[in-house]
């Protein structure tokens, strides 16, 4: 074997495992609603190729301002607001990887996988946003408590280490856990079993404290579990921080304790704004309120110096609680310390949010049922696995041996296509799929230019090696030309259209590429194989 | 297996009958396209789509038909949807001459809903898709679609333009737009309705057309150079026998990926894969008997006048004998 052709085979080698190696199923860990009504990680083994709402069935919602009520002013700044409060709500949706963005300047689009109740999905994303603000548990009556919760919880069969109950247990335990008293009572581990403390940090101020970020899963429903509910202390609740810090490497997620009652809430807030200070050159958040809410400000914060306030839109609390360092009235203003001004956007956005609710209306919605999903994943199974047999047959037909080496190509094209959406994180659609069928039909076609050339080459007294070598180099710029055109038409199609159409150019384009590799590349490579082994001097037949 | 091998057919002698056929085919299309109109879906119109599935016998159009007039939704078109019977597709479009707001869509779906809940019970159907479109994201998907086709038409005339010089770009958009006014027309004929994927798909026939006429060309440019003394009548007739045996070969397989797709690719899909399947055979048709008389045509009107200087435009060599 010439040292050429073991080059080539050496590259297919290498192209057949970077597409096997991106298609092998693997474990995703996605985070959705157990059958308890839960938030949990599940693990799931599949493919890593992505698909479609219109296949593995979803809704797919665009969001605006709605202005039916009157003009909102500044319509950008409610669109970022109100993307702050959808966020915030992104666990309320219960399915695994939502995604949440902005499209343009002035719309959001949501879209939620295998979402059974589009109406609930409509209801979590329409509902205005509650911004509240707090005093944390000054006076650790959680922290005190804790033992008491921990027995409550191993009462009811919960135990330590091993971690997670299951739910159907913590269910059970829930329901009747007169039941599970009885259980239990023979253990008396009960002292040393601590099943949710065990998995609390103290945190850095009083009623703070961190869970790591793989346990946040676990810990959530445990706190949501009535036996904790019932032996939390009066006027205590639990809410988590809206987001996971970082400290020492690890990812933790702040649990706070705060107070039942809340001092003010968001319609008080008038506005927020991020600046840096002159004097200290510190990012701040100013906020001013309204007369009334300055009023009920001015008594609490006087009541509460160097105490801690909680800032909670929609039940979770932004960032670490700041201090309250002097009695505020309607004017006021966080002190961010050393962070950067982005955060201090950020916040100013949050309380912008409850201050300033921005109504959204759905301007589009699409809904794919699950069944409709899986019944057009058949169908566009079924119609390539037809496909495919047709195009096989038709080039086994005519080419013979040459067509063999066309339908190996073809099985390679196959391969990389798959491997390379896979490869680029491309979604497959039912469009997609669609045009994936097309696309073996004309998958072949520089298969044909070529083999075409070669028989016109050989007509022409060549020998097999040389009219191989010209048939190849003379289909090259029909090949060329003729592909470009599909590909810019696929990337106009991608820029213009909509989710499934754009999954379609994707196909197409990844598609096309596919197809020059086999056809150029692959096709040559097994042309070289082909003719060295038979005698060169023999005839060709193609 | 040898197809049209060393064929030597004159088809660049029925180009009449050939602008014939797509005169006939083309104009009535059109003329039914300016009187009944296109059945744009309310991706385009806004409005709302509702594919339904049937769980048992008793759901059929007239039931839906009267249980959504009793709401006040008499307006709804309710079709069958595919051919298993058991699937309807229920339509309320917008009308553009009422001013109406963005959230009228949303309910319309829950309204639909809750009638054939009452109508048929819980249990009774099952909604398999949804689509609600307001007027504002459908005059925008419209926009946006008439600019992906112009867009990218355009940008395929450049490149034809790099690529070969302006004669042969302008002989092969002749021929897209022959296509592409074809397939506008059996979209007429038919009454498909036109959505995205269906733009898509007229997309994709403009792509896969000019794929077919620039191997035509492309052959044609090399036979300029090889037989620099034949008349450009059989040079062209050479060339698009040369490449005929392709030109079946991929139309075939082509056109077999797509009548599998239209056989098994289900309701949602077929719109789509009609309009290919079409279109292929278009395309083929066009870059046989249109594209090459069309090319000639302009070299005769604006004979060709490169460096070589040896591109004879002549029709085919008169017989005639000085007197």
């Amino acid at each position: 074997m010439s040292p050429t052709i073991r080059n080539r085979l050496l590259v297919i080698l290498g192209l057949v495992i970077l597409a096997v190696v991106s298609l092998i199923p693997r474990n995703v860990t996605i985070r959705e609603r157990g059958p308890d009504g839960q938030m949990r990680n599940t693990t799931v083994r599949r493919v890593p190729l992505s698909l479609g709402l219109d296949l593995r069935g979803g809704i797919h919602l665009a969001l605006e301002i709605d202005e039916s009520g009157g003009p909102v002013a500044n319509r950008e700044d409610a669109i970022d607001r109100a993307l702050t409060v959808i966020r915030t709500r992104i666990d309320e949706f219960g399915v695994a990887e939502p995604l949440i963005q902005k499209e343009g300047t002035d719309r959001i689009v949501v879209e939620l996988a295998g979402v059974k109740e589009p109406g609930r999905a409509r209801a979590i994303v329409e509902r205005s946003a509650f911004l509240e603000w707090r005093i944390t548990d000054m006076d650790n009556q959680f922290g005190d408590a804790l033992e008491t919760i921990d027995l409550a919880l191993t009462r009811v069969g919960v135990r330590s280490g091993g971690g997670a109950a299951t739910p159907l247990e913590s269910l059970l335990g829930g329901l009747d856990s007169a039941a599970a008293d009885s259980t239990t009572a023979d253990s008396t581990a009960g002292l040393t079993d601590r099943p949710l403390s065990e998995h609390l940090f103290g945190g850095g101020i009083p009623g703070e404290y961190l869970v790591l970020e793989e346990q946040f899963v676990h810990v959530d429903s445990l706190i949501n579990h009535p036996a904790v509910q019932r032996a939390l202390p009066r006027g205590i609740q639990l809410m988590w921080a809206s987001e996971p810090t970082s400290n020492a490497g690890r990812s933790y997620r702040p649990l706070y304790a705060v107070d039942r009652r809340s001092l003010l809430s968001g319609d008080a807030l008038t506005d927020a704004d991020a600046t840096i200070d002159p004097t200290t050159n510190q990012a701040i958040v100013r906020f001013s309120l309204t007369r009334r809410g300055g009023r009920v400000f001015q008594r609490e914060t006087g009541q509460h110096i160097n105490d801690y306030m909680a800032i909670i839109l929609d039940g979770r609390v932004f960032r670490q609680p700041p201090i309250i360092r002097s009695q505020i009235g309607r004017e006021g203003q966080i002190e961010l310390g050393s962070q950067s001004v982005q955060e201090a956007q950020d916040l100013a956005l949050v309380l912008r949010a409850g201050a300033l609710p921005a109504p959204l209306q759905i301007v589009e919605e699409r809904n794919v049922g699950p069944s409709l999903g899986l019944d057009s994943i058949r169908k566009g199974r079924n119609a390539a696995v037809a496909a495919v047999l047709l195009v096989v047959l038709v080039m086994a037909a005519y080419y013979r041996t040459a067509g063999l080496l066309a339908i190996g190509a073809l099985v390679l094209y196959v391969l990389f296509t798959f491997g390379g959406l896979a490869m680029f994180g491309a979604t497959l659609t039912l469009p997609g799929l669609a045009g994936f069928v097309l696309s073996l039909g004309m998958a072949v076609d520089a298969n044909v230019l070529i083999f075409e050339r070669i028989r016109e080459e050989l007509k022409l007294a060549k020998t097999g090696r040389l009219a191989v070598d010209s048939g190849f180099q003379h289909a090259m710029p029909a090949i060329i030309d003729a592909n470009v055109t599909t590909v810019i038409t696929a990337a106009f199609l991608f820029q213009f259209g909509t989710g499934p159409v754009q999954g379609f150019a994707v196909t197409l384009i990844v598609g096309i590429v596919a197809s020059l590799i086999t056809a150029i590349f692959v096709t040559r490579t097994f042309f070289m194989l082909w003719l060295q082994r038979r005698d060169a001097t023999k005839e060709l037949t193609i | 297996m040898r197809l049209f091998d060393e064929a030597r057919y004159d088809f660049l002698r029925f180009w009449r009958p050939a602008v014939l056929i797509t005169a006939l085919f083309v104009v009535p299309g059109f003329v039914l396209l300016l009187t009944r109109g296109l059945d744009f879906s309310i991706e385009f119109t806004g409005g709302t789509f509702m594919q339904v599935t049937a769980m048992n016998e008793s759901m059929t159009t007239e039931r839906i038909r009267s249980a959504l007039s009793a709401a006040g939704l008499g307006g709804a078109e309710i079709q069958t949807f595919g051919s298993s019977g058991r699937e309807f597709a229920i339509r309320a479009r917008l009308d553009p001459r009422q001013d109406v707001s963005e959230e009228v869509t949303e309910q319309t779906g829950a309204t639909v809903d809750s009638v054939l809940t009452a109508a048929f019970g819980a249990g009774g159907f099952e909604i398999a898709r949804t689509e609600a479109v307001g007027p504002k994201v459908g005059s925008e998907l419209r926009d946006r679609a008439m600019l992906a086709v112009v867009l990218s038409l355009g940008a395929t005339f450049l490149v034809l333009w790099f690529r070969y010089e302006w004669r042969f770009g302008l002989a092969a958009v002749i021929a897209t737009i022959h296509d592409v006014l074809a397939t506008i027309a059996f979209i007429a004929y038919v009454n498909l309705e036109v959505s995205l994927v269906v733009v898509a798909a007229v997309l994709l026939i403009i792509g896969y057309s000019l794929n077919d006429t620039i191997v035509t060309f492309d052959r044609v440019r090399e036979n300029i150079r090889r037989f620099k003394r034949e008349d450009l009548y059989h040079l062209l007739n050479r060339s698009v026998n040369e490449t005929l045996p392709r030109t079946v070969l991929t139309s075939g397989t082509t056109l077999g990926a797509t009548l599998a797709l239209l056989a098994l690719g289900g309701p949602v899909i077929s719109g789509f894969a009609l309009v290919v399947t079409f279109g292929l055979v278009t395309g083929t048709f066009s870059s046989i008997y249109i594209a090459a008389p069309v090319l000639r045509l302009i070299e005769m009107r604006w004979p060709g006048e490169d460096a070589r200087g040896t591109r004879a435009i002549t029709k085919p060599a008169p017989a005639t004998v000085a007197p």
